[in-house]
């Protein structure tokens, strides 16, 4: 037997759902259809009246989640895209993220976007948000990178007592795979070392994991060691993993498939900049994607974000520094 | 066409003689109230804006004497009347505006950004028309819960109803069937921005058919027009009937804060009937029907000016936030706040 990614984040649901009664899903065509992924397939038939199609409104989507878990509930809300969530914005951040500073009133509320470029997606169906979520006080945000993690995270998520932004990636959903779901898992906010190496520390998340993961094997041919630590979760960001990284390594390239300005990779450059600027043998540099919406062709949507080959040049310039 | 209620003293039972006097009580109580802000404002003693709900008194009290300890209360800035009706103490509201560290914000928010979530009281944000799908996850939860016979109540103006959040959450409200009362305090001028900038239909109670939603007009500055009115949404959107939305038209007779001496609204407004102060019409009516006289109202007026100065003295006696102490955590899971941010 096999999962995949996406069949992961519908079986978290399921155990959310069965386990936990306060639990209940909300959003576009997740009824009886089940979701434009199909991320909640069966689920309004095994959970009557818990999971609920909503109408087009995301804004109006995060508005009665919070109200909801106001009165007590954990909702999770989906997303049929990242890029959407941008009209329940003011939601977000301006209710949900305030909500308990203002009145001690937790919010508990996971707001699932499934983000991140596919081919052929264009500029309103490919976006990664996490940095302008992550840069909102009162909000958690999570990037999985592996199957494990989106069935134990999405667990988490819905337990947590704070609003969790939970950035699921549209590209592993089909083609990840796992044997089982795992049982236990590292807690979140504690990165993952993916691979131990000793030349180079790459710290990325999400499907940046993977095109790091393969270049450092194609690295490897050279004889390079390359380290890959997988963030998990980028608000908290764990950096006391990040600089043990680069203390063995002294070499650190930040890896991201949202846009450059502000965003993650710029987050861990600064706090290794400032913190363990005698660990760094080399400037610390950063691959991002094009600072362009992203294109629809994939010609050129190969070359907008960063992959493998990408990710395996850049590190080749750090490390004959 | 606006709803009035013009019954004899002879047609009102004793039960909407009691409800107009307590109406009255929490309208002149908000009034009085937002004078004494008016006057710690201008004396420099609040931080921040202040926002003050004259002449949209009636409608706001007749929201709150119309709702339940158990029922769910979003109100807007102008609704001090309608916050004390509901429950709120005048103590609540002078820690809010004096910033005391002991009052349901603690200094993190301010003025009319106060509320008690837990309790039904929901404190708004400034971004207009985003309660109102609040309301409606609340009134969402208690029916997954199976409580039933609760209403939401919230408040807007002439300019929210432009936002997109107004639209979606009236959408929602009304597909999901929720017992909301979305109550448009119509007062001709969003800040500055006369109701001819913001929408270009004859009435906006016309708005609630298009969304399926049940429509109520009533005049704003009639004290028993709205409770009747504003009675009648809350109880058919009680018994089940949906969502309501109430349309009130009167004028705001303020600046949008204190900031603002409101030299743009039109004197041939505030002239015509929109502009009757509620209060003064209120007062006629009780003295008229022999409900209320001059030496209760003295005596009432007396009573909560003391009320009120004793909560100012208190609030200001009272450790203000302090920077030392204050935990600058924005979120309740300890374990996941970052470390490394400074």
């Amino acid at each position: 037997m096999s999962i995949t990614y996406l069949e992961a984040i519908r079986e978290a649901q399921a155990t959310a759902l069965r386990d936990d009664p306060r639990v209940f899903i909300y959003g576009q065509d997740v009824g009886a259809f089940g979701g434009a992924f199909k991320a909640t397939k069966n689920l309004a038939r095994e959970f009557p009246g818990r999971v609920l199609d909503s109408p087009i409104s995301e804004d109006a989507m995060i508005g009665l989640s919070v109200g909801a878990a106001i009165e007590g509930m954990r909702p999770i809300i989906e997303m049929q895209f990242a890029d959407f969530s941008t009209v329940g914005f003011n939601q977000i951040v301006n209710q949900a993220g305030a909500l308990f500073w203002r009145t001690n009133v937790p919010c508990p509320i996971t707001v699932r976007l499934p983000f991140g470029g596919t081919s052929g997606s264009g500029p309103f169906h490919s976006q990664s948000l996490e940095a302008i979520y992550a840069h909102y006080p009162g909000l958690v945000v999570l990037t999985p990178a592996t199957v494990e993690d989106a069935y134990s995270m999405l667990l988490a998520a819905v337990a947590i007592d704070d609003p969790v932004i939970f950035c699921e990636h549209k590209f592993l959903y089909y083609h990840l795979k796992a044997e089982k779901l795992p049982t236990e898992a590292l807690p979140v906010g504690k990165a993952r070392i993916a691979r131990e190496g000793r030349d180079l520390t790459v710290v990325t998340y999400s499907a940046m994991v993977h095109e790091a993961l393969e270049a450092a094997t194609e690295l490897s041919a050279d004889g390079w060691e390359i380290e890959v630590v997988d963030l998990r979760s980028i608000k908290p960001l764990d950096t006391d993993t990040v600089m043990a990284s680069v203390a063995r390594t002294g070499r650190l390239l930040c890896v991201g498939e949202a846009w450059p300005w502000g965003g993650v990779t710029a987050e861990v450059i600064a706090r290794v900049a400032s913190e363990g600027f005698g660990l760094l043998d080399v400037p610390p540099q950063r691959l991002n994607a094009k600072d362009t919406p992203v294109p629809y062709h994939p010609n050129l949507w190969t070359a907008h974000r960063p992959t493998a080959r990408a990710v395996a040049a850049a590190a080749r310039k750090i490390l004959r520094q | 066409m606006l709803q009035t209620v013009d019954a004899n003293p002879a047609d009102r039972t004793a039960a909407a003689r009691d409800t107009l006097l307590a109406a009255y009580r929490f309208m002149l109580r908000a009034r009085l109230l937002d004078d004494k802000f008016a006057a710690l404002y201008r004396a420099g003693k609040i931080h921040g804006g202040v926002f003050l709900g004259r002449g949209q008194e009636a409608l706001s009290a007749a929201i709150g004497v119309s709702l339940r300890k158990t029922d769910v209360f979003a109100p807007l800035i102008r609704d001090a009347a309608g916050r004390l009706a509901f429950g709120e103490t005048v103590l609540d509201a002078v820690r809010t505006y004096l910033g005391s560290s002991l009052g349901p914000m603690r200094g993190r928010d301010g003025n009319v950004h106060r509320g008690r979530p837990a309790e039904g009281y929901l404190p708004m944000l400034s971004h207009l028309g985003a309660m109102v799908s609040v309301v409606n996850g609340v009134l969402f939860a208690r029916r997954m819960k199976g409580l039933s016979g609760m209403v939401g109540v919230t408040c807007l103006g002439d300019g929210a109803t432009s936002t997109g959040s107004f639209h979606e959450a009236l959408n929602q409200a009304a597909v999901e069937k929720l017992p909301l009362v979305l109550v448009l305090g119509d007062n001709q001028y969003a800040y500055s921005t006369p109701t001819s900038r913001q929408f270009a239909c004859d009435d906006l109670a016309d708005k609630a058919s298009g969304y399926g939603v049940e429509p109520h007009s009533v005049d704003g500055t009639d004290l028993a027009a709205c409770l009747e009115i504003v009675g009648k949404a809350v109880a058919r959107a009680r018994a089940g009937h949906g969502p309501q939305l109430v349309v009130a038209k009167l004028l705001r007779l303020c600046g949008h804060g204190e900031h603002d001496d409101s030299n743009y609204v039109d004197p041939k407004l505030k002239n015509s009937p929109l502009g009757r102060d509620c209060l003064k019409f209120a007062e006629e009516l009780l003295f008229r029907e022999k409900i209320l006289d001059a030496a209760t109202l003295a005596a009432w007026r007396n009573q909560i000016l003391h009320e009120i100065e004793d909560a100012v003295a208190t609030a200001q006696r009272e450790p203000a936030p302090d920077p030392f102490t204050e935990d600058w955590r924005a979120l309740s899971s300890e374990n996941l706040i970052e470390t490394h941010v400074s």
